[in-house]
């Protein structure tokens, strides 16, 4: 079988990688470019932890065929922090105490940044539905909302 | 196992690919057929994509509506003259499967999903598809019925008629996970009127049966009447018959029955 020749923009860098008719997203990201940061949980779109952003946009990288994002940008969690700095979502989420066992934080992360580039100021429902497509096994949803909305709010410590 | 991927610049192209090989399935947002092979399904050996703006049109400001296959979710919700299928496109997945998840997909997706074309049968849609022999349009309720036999064609768009009113048109979708969760049951009713009576009434049910179906014995029961609790009573009653619902983890077959006349109550007299 051939491999695909693909090329697209990963956290602001320009990768180029080869992949076989039918790779998904998540597999050419964890195992062709070595950003792990997606996770895999049910490879159904039930559970969230495999989103990424696509030209800004959220989607499941476990459902997303790879040569679809020809010429396109992904960012995951892994390009969110700036240099040294925790990005302000991620400094929310250690504050607030957000991550249990951590397995859904990349989603639920992706998914807040999501919500908070395109509504900086988002109400509690507002998170609740941005969040609603991850599941958090551990069930600690609130302190992942109250995350959010501090991170909104910038209640932020340094 | 690897796919070869067929990418095609338009409709038309796409649609022969597919009639010509019956291992080859259409890539719309990928929901069902990624999952698919996620889960190893080796039945699918090709899958086909068309990059044809034609299929990501939304013709949304006249009485009729016409929405091209690969319009997602986010899309409908997006367009303020949709605001009649907000209620369906808001009850599907979380924000990412409504970024991916398209109006032509949710026509294939099995119960307990497709809640979109619920809402698409309540309103008798018309399904226009494009096999190998060029394109036709067929009524929703036919296309349903001969759903499996529609592998090898291409859907191209789904239109309807816009309701009269937002109390003309109603949904409701039962689900255990709120905001986010599969179809107990799904139902929409389209609720004409007519010199204070109900002329041309279409209710539709999901997850009460192997597709999405109408409640024939509920539309007679609404047809030519006032909606009064008299009328709603008997609507709700009749609302299992012709149904064949099944069991699976989100409820029991017998449990749907027993709620969907409840429910159905509930849609028809405007109650949350």
């Amino acid at each position: 079988m051939t491999k695909i020749p693909l090329q697209f923009r990963h956290n602001g860098r320009d990768v180029a990688i080869f992949v076989d008719g039918g790779t998904n997203l998540l597999v050419a990201l964890r195992e062709l470019i070595g950003d792990i940061t997606p996770k895999f949980g049910c490879g159904q779109g039930g559970c969230g932890t495999c989103s990424v952003l696509i030209d800004g946009e959220l989607h499941l990288s476990c459902l997303t065929l790879a040569e679809t994002v020809s010429g396109r940008s992904i960012e995951t969690l892994d390009g969110m922090k700036q240099g040294p700095n925790l990005h302000p979502l991620q400094r929310a989420f250690a504050d607030n105490f957000a991550a249990q066992c951590g397995y859904c934080t990349p989603g639920m992360l992706m998914a807040a940044k999501a919500l908070l580039d395109r509504n900086p100021s988002p109400s509690r429902a507002e998170v609740v539905e941005a969040i609603s497509g991850n599941i958090c096994r551990c069930t600690g949803y609130e302190p992942i909302i109250n995350a959010i909305l501090a991170a909104a709010g910038g209640r932020v410590s340094a | 196992m690897a796919v070869t991927v067929k990418t095609f610049a338009n409709a038309s192209e796409a649609a022969g690919a597919l009639s010509s090989d019956r291992s080859a399935r259409y890539l719309g947002g990928g929901t069902l057929v990624m999952r698919a092979l996620n889960e190893g399904d080796v039945s699918i050996s090709t899958i086909v994509r068309a990059q044809d703006q034609a299929l990501t049109r939304i013709e949304a400001s006249g009485p009729r509506i016409t929405l091209g296959a690969g319009v997602t979710f986010a899309r409908v919700l997006a367009e303020r003259d949709l605001a009649f299928l907000h209620a369906p496109a808001r009850s599907i997945g979380g924000p990412a499967v409504r970024n991916m998840g398209t109006v032509g997909g949710n026509l294939f997706a099995p119960s307990p999903y497709g809640d979109f074309t619920v809402a698409l049968l309540a309103l008798d849609a018309t399904i226009a598809v494009q096999g190998g022999f060029g394109s036709r349009d067929i009524p929703i309720e036919e296309f349903l019925q001969g759903r499996e036999r529609q592998a090898g064609t291409l859907v191209l768009s789904v239109s309807c008629t816009r309701p009269a009113s937002s109390e003309a048109f109603r949904y409701r979708k039962i689900a255990r996970i709120k905001p986010k969760g599969g179809s107990v049951i799904t139902l929409a009713a389209h609720l004409p009127v007519s010199g204070g009576r109900i002329a041309g009434a279409r209710i539709a049910l999901g997850s009460m049966a192997p597709t999405q179906i109408r409640a024939r014995a509920a539309e007679r029961a609404l047809e030519g009447r006032s909606l009064d609790t008299a009328t709603i009573a008997a609507a709700a009653s009749a609302a299992t018959e012709g149904t064949s619902p099944s069991d699976n983890a989100l409820g029991s077959a017998w449990y749907r029955r027993e709620i969907v006349g409840v429910h159905l109550r509930r849609l028809l007299s405007g109650q949350e």
